[in-house]
């Protein structure tokens, strides 16, 4: 998703810089491919609301779930978007080491994220209360685990920026992707949300 | 080392699947031999496999729909020679486990793999054009679109060979799709085909989205749009907003049936009728996917064969957005019998009814173009006459079906064979071969020959009423769908006349080969140096035939619906500008190939659990994702002058056919 | 080159009348044998006939218009840009329209009364059949005479017979095509369907659901008879000397390839469609004894009172 190029096709002529159209075209794009994530997850989040209930004898959510954990875990992804966010101030006012430095911040709360589910995942099925055990827990591991490797697929993209950003600078094109990377990581912080209320809170109560 | 996958793997003992992999390897096995013999390698990789221009990517869709036509065909050819015999305590000559494969493999077939892409195929050569444009908005997803597609495809086509299909419909119900009721690799071909291409799908349907918002040509404001570009862009939308859904279904399937998961198992909590939710939700405006575009084709031609503007413009667009809406609240009159309360039932069963006022609309907005006009029976407006009156039986017989009651007797029976068939056959896949014939000049630069296809189309036609008219009598007669043999004797009279059907059909394909053939050999005659050989309304036939990579020299300014028309009689359809520009076009790339490669690598490697090759597969597609996405130099400049030589040459061959 | 088209068309007509007219005797849909079918005739029929009103007039649309305004006939009156008409439109959206609002009040009152959920109104108290999905065969209990078949009912005539329907595997369909409406049967969930024979006969029922390789084989029996026969059959099946109990429902449940041939069994378990049931129930464990969580199975819809 993250190579989409939009053409400059039509537009420019003896120009070789990328026009602001062809930045609009990939941020449409990149709209509407969010729009169809969505519906992955909100498909997702039906089938958890129709499952969530089916234990067949196995452990509740109020059983598993530690709120303070996860409100770490939230508190982590929270941050990463609000340096993800410093990242993109940067971008604007053309701070290439301001830009990688706010990258490697918001790399390193994500990836600690990440690692935080992991071990969440890693005690639960440990306990034998891993996907296999009931359909809750299968929607619940698929739910969250999605989002997690959303998350960790948003860790690449942004290792690979950083690359672009050092390499290249802040050209046209590493612009441009820098923002559809900064539109993917507000997403994923907006579905944790959902998650975290769905999921976790109304699943201890 | 190899997961579940040996040499036993390889049907050995089944002379009918061996015969057909034998006849598709041979016949791989001589085309890439001739490829070789004269020296078209080189050839065929630059300028196809990795092209990004929006028109070859639609001729290779196209090619691969066609292809996938005559695999799907030849399993309808078993079913019906099946069913045919298999009457009274016979058993056919296809065991149930065969016979189940085959009617799997030939509905995933004919929708996800022939038309699917016949369809995007249609739109890769003709939007662009029509709105004025020089390519799609993402020249290189569209390529990865195609070789995604592709992938899935060749995923089927292995299914053959190396182990099975599916053998549990194209719906892939569960639980009969689970690990417990299916311990095969067959249902994972299934879903690894459909996902790979799937994806596909939705990144076409952003593309499209894109190009038709972003880059018309200037003038040509939204209720200019020829209507196939309306049609498009309501089709890519249902695409865009179903897709996903199928996507996460037959993921969780996917955890069932590989991590033990239990979404819609029996067991442990699982929920099978939120599979079968799930899919429906995908599975109705899927079929609108497949009949929208051809209603746009089908305007197209009416209105381009009657001399005429189309007929109620205004209700034609405001009627494919009604139906593309309601399309998502009808899913469940898939499944009235599942025990839901009548008040549910009849929501969604009034839901559908309401379908047919728009459809019914646009059948007398076709009929009203015609209405005054001025009627030439070319190829296309063939099919468009057939369509329509195949159409009004099909349409109806959805309304009966419509009615829960009614369909509590209908469903699942040959009624509903009769029934859907009636729809798609004529409302999508009518109206691709009437694109097909339509566009084809424009895209390869030579007409069709009349004579085959006329003799293509009866057979076509009547076969198709030999085929189905009986399934309509045997759903009355309580046959059930799907039944490998059965003992009542009253019905095999009817099987044996839509076998017949099948064979007239086959002929109708057989004469659309030889009209290809003929045409190609006498492509000279035939050939459309004007770029306009139908006398056409739109903007795609202002371009020569082929168009030049770029399209439009210079992009047109649109006053009217019928934009050429308007031009023609306005005389400026051919003035030339003072001067050329530089045109930037995208750079030919061979990532897309490559990535689809991968991911047919690892579907493969999916299907059959061997866990270090889907590994590196998928790492593969990941790391060709980051190279392309390294590379920031990727368009090429046709310099004024390269392009001023190439429509001097249009203008000059222009000036010869005027003399 | 017209003249062939109107051939065709004649040809092709008088192909589906005699088809059609042919196969009127065996057509089980319009010879139904009980008031559901019958109403569910009269539903087709009348739809069938409101459609007819469409296709009628496009059918002779798409043959008059385009042979009238033909290129070669320069006579008719030619208008390339008349392309609206207030007055057509309004009727191309209103004739559906209204056609639909017909079918939608038939497709209301008919979805309501013939409710596969709601019990046939009858003096005599219904027969309860329990009808249980297998690979590849049918199993009927019969809780009240405490007997059990399969691929066989026998029930008396004009009498409801109440039919509590699921399956022991994968998602099938119970239909009795000349009495009327099918439902769906599925593991761990109980639909229900009531249907009326109002003519002795026997007929043929089937499972309409493709379920896998045995399915071809999965037709029974549907036999209506008077009372007296309904009584001389359940004595006949109490005479068998096979017994239904949990050691032999397990064996029988296993997946059995060809037709299974019509089996009685004199008595059952008890609860025997309950202990089907329950070991599918979504929230409780697996495998927990018969009844012991002693809760309602899950039904995909509660909103309808049961009635025995």
């Amino acid at each position: 998703m993250m190579t989409t190029e939009a053409s400059t096709i039509g537009i420019t002529h003896n120009e070789k810089v990328e026009h602001p159209d062809a930045v609009e075209m990939q941020a449409f794009g990149f709209w509407l491919y969010l729009m169809s994530d969505v519906i992955i997850f909100a498909t997702l989040f039906a089938v958890y609301v129709v499952l969530g209930g089916n234990y067949a004898g196995g452990p509740t959510g109020k059983d598993l779930f530690e709120l303070p954990y996860v409100l770490g875990e939230t508190l982590l992804l929270l941050l990463s978007s609000f340096t993800c966010g410093l990242v993109m101030l940067a971008v604007r006012d053309g701070k290439k080491n301001s830009v990688l430095i706010g990258l490697a911040v918001t790399f390193l709360l994500g990836l600690g994220f990440v690692l935080m589910e992991i071990n969440e995942f890693y005690r639960m099925i440990a306990e034998g209360h891993g996907p296999s055990r009931s359909a809750f827990l299968s929607s619940f591991f698929t739910l969250v685990g999605t989002h997690g490797i959303h998350v960790a697929f948003g860790l690449i993209w942004m290792a690979v920026m950083m690359g672009q950003t050092a390499v290249k600078g802040l050209t046209p094109p590493v612009q441009s992707r820098l923002m559809r990377l900064s539109m993917f990581w507000h997403f994923l912080d907006i579905v944790w949300i959902g998650i975290f209320s769905i999921v976790y809170l109304m699943g201890v109560m | 080392m190899f997961g579940k996958l040996s040499l036993s793997a390889i049907p050995f003992d089944e002379p009918i699947t061996m015969t057909a992999v034998g006849g598709a390897v041979l016949l791989g096995t001589v085309i890439l031999g001739l490829v070789t013999y004269y020296g078209k390698w080189t050839y065929l990789y630059r300028e196809w496999l990795t092209s990004l221009d929006h028109k070859k990517i639609g001729i290779m869709y196209i090619i691969l729909a066609l292809v996938m036509l005559v695999r799907g065909f030849s399993d309808a050819v078993l079913m019906r020679g099946q069913q045919a015999l298999a009457a009274g305590g016979a058993l056919g000559y296809l065991s149930p486990d065969h016979f189940n494969q085959i009617f799997s493999a030939h509905g995933s077939i004919m929708i996800i793999f022939m038309a699917m892409p016949f369809l995007v195929g249609l739109m890769n050569i003709v939007v662009p054009q029509q709105i004025g444009a020089r390519d799609v908005a993402f020249p290189f997803l569209n390529s990865l679109s195609l070789w995604l597609t592709a992938a899935g495809g060749m995923l089927i086509m292995a299914s053959l060979g190396v182990g099975e299909f599916s053998k549990a419909g194209w719906s892939g119900y569960a639980p009969l799709t689970e690990i417990e009721f299916s311990p095969d690799v067959g249902v994972d071909y299934w879903i690894w085909a459909f996902q790979i291409a799937g994806i596909g799908s939705t990144l076409t349907g952003i593309n499209f989205i894109v190009t038709i918002v972003k880059m018309r040509a200037p003038g040509m404001k939204l209720m200019r749009l020829p209507l196939f570009t309306w049609t498009t862009f309501f089709t890519m939308v249902l695409v865009v907003w179903a897709f996903p859904v199928l996507t996460a279904a037959l993921a969780l399937l996917t955890l069932d049936r590989y991590l033990d998961m239990h979404f819609f198992t029996n067991t442990l909590g699982g929920n099978q009728m939120l599979y079968v939710n799930l899919f429906w939700t995908w599975g109705h405006p899927e079929v609108y996917v497949l009949i929208l575009p051809a209603f746009g084709i089908f305007s197209e031609v009416v209105s381009t064969f009657s001399g005429k503007r189309l007929f109620g413009y205004t209700s034609m667009v405001w009627a494919t957005g009604a139906i593309t809406v309601l399309s998502f609240a009808v899913w469940m009159h898939h499944f009235f019998t599942m025990g839901a309360s009548p008040n549910v039932n009849i929501f969604f069963g009034i839901a559908t009814m309401l379908i047919a006022i728009p459809t019914g609309v646009k059948t007398f907005n076709w009929l009203f173009t015609m209405y005054r006009g001025r009627i030439r029976f070319t190829l296309p407006m063939y099919w468009t006459l057939g369509f329509i009156v195949t159409f009004a039986v099909g349409g109806s017989s959805g309304v009966m079906l419509s009615i829960p009651p009614a369909d509590f007797v209908f469903h699942n029976s040959l009624f509903l064979i009769a029934h859907f068939h009636n729809t798609i056959i004529p409302g999508a896949l009518f109206g691709f071969f009437a694109g097909f014939y339509y566009w084809f000049p424009k895209a390869v630069g030579f007409r069709l020959k009349e004579s085959w296809g006329r003799r293509a189309f009866w057979c076509w036609l009547i076969g198709f009423y030999l085929a189905f008219v009986p399934l309509y009598v045997l759903g009355f007669m309580g046959m059930p769908r799907r039944l490998a043999y059965y003992a009542d004797a009253t019905w095999h009279p009817y099987l044996l006349v839509a076998a017949l059907g099948v064979a007239v059909i086959g002929l109708g394909i057989l004469f659309q080969g030889i009209q290809l053939f003929v045409s190609i050999r006498e492509r000279r005659s035939l050939g459309d140096s004007t770029g306009d050989p139908w006398d056409g309304r739109t903007l795609e036939w202002m371009t020569s035939s082929p168009p030049p990579v770029y399209n439009f020299a210079k992009i047109p300014a649109v006053d009217d619906i019928d934009a050429f028309v308007d031009m023609k009689e306005r005389g400026i359809a051919y003035s030339r500008p003072d001067r050329y520009g530089d045109i930037e076009m995208p750079k030919d790339t061979p990532h897309g190939l490559i990535i689809g490669g991968f991911a047919f690598v690892f579907g493969f490697a999916a299907v059959w659990h061997i866990w270090w090759l889907a590994v590196l597969a998928a790492l593969g597609a990941l790391f060709t994702v980051i190279a392309r996405s390294a590379d920031d130099d990727i368009h090429y400049v046709i310099p004024a002058a390269e392009v001023e030589r190439i429509e001097n040459e249009r203008y000059r061959e222009l000036a010869s056919v005027a003399k | 080159m017209k003249n062939r088209t109107y051939f065709l068309l004649i040809g092709l007509s008088s192909l589906c009348a005699v088809t059609l007219l042919g196969g009127c005797s065996t057509m089980v849909l319009l010879d139904p044998k009980g008031p559901i079918g019958e109403t569910v005739r009269f539903v087709i029929i009348a739809a069938f006939a409101l459609m007819l009103t469409v296709i009628i007039p496009v059918f002779i649309m798409a043959f008059w218009f385009p042979r009238k305004y033909r290129a070669s006939n320069t006579d008719a009156t030619y208008m390339p840009k008349w392309s609206s008409s207030a007055a057509i439109e309004f009727f191309m959206w209103a004739i559906p329209f209204v056609i639909v609002t017909c079918l939608a009040i038939l497709a209301w009152s008919t979805t309501h009364s013939l409710d596969p959920y709601k019990p046939i109104p009858s003096a005599d108290k219904p027969v309860t059949i329990e009808a249980v999905c297998l690979d590849w065969k049918w199993l009927f209990i019969y809780p009240d005479k405490n007997i059990a078949t399969v691929n066989q009912i026998t029930f008396p005539v004009n009498v409801p017979v109440s039919f509590k329907i699921t399956s022991d595997t994968v998602m099938a369909s119970f239909f009795i095509p000349q009495l009327g409406s099918q439902i769906y049967a599925m593991a761990g969930m109980q639909t229900r369907l009531h249907l009326l024979a109002n003519e002795p006969g026997s007929y043929v029922g089937r499972n309409q659901q493709f379920t896998g390789p045995g399915y071809s084989d999965m037709h029974f029996q549907a036999n209506a008879v008077s009372r007296e026969e309904f009584q001389s059959w359940v004595q006949g099946v109490r005479q068998s000397p096979e017994k239904l109990d949990l050691e032999r429902y397990e064996e029988l449940s296993k997946p059995s390839r060809g037709y299974h041939p019509v089996t009685y069994f004199s008595s059952v378990k008890p609860d025997l469609f309950e202990y089907i049931l329950s070991k599918y129930h979504p929230t409780s464990g697996e495998n927990h004894g018969p009844m012991s969580s002693g809760s309602v199975p899950t039904h995909p819809r509660t909103d309808v009172a049961e009635a025995n």
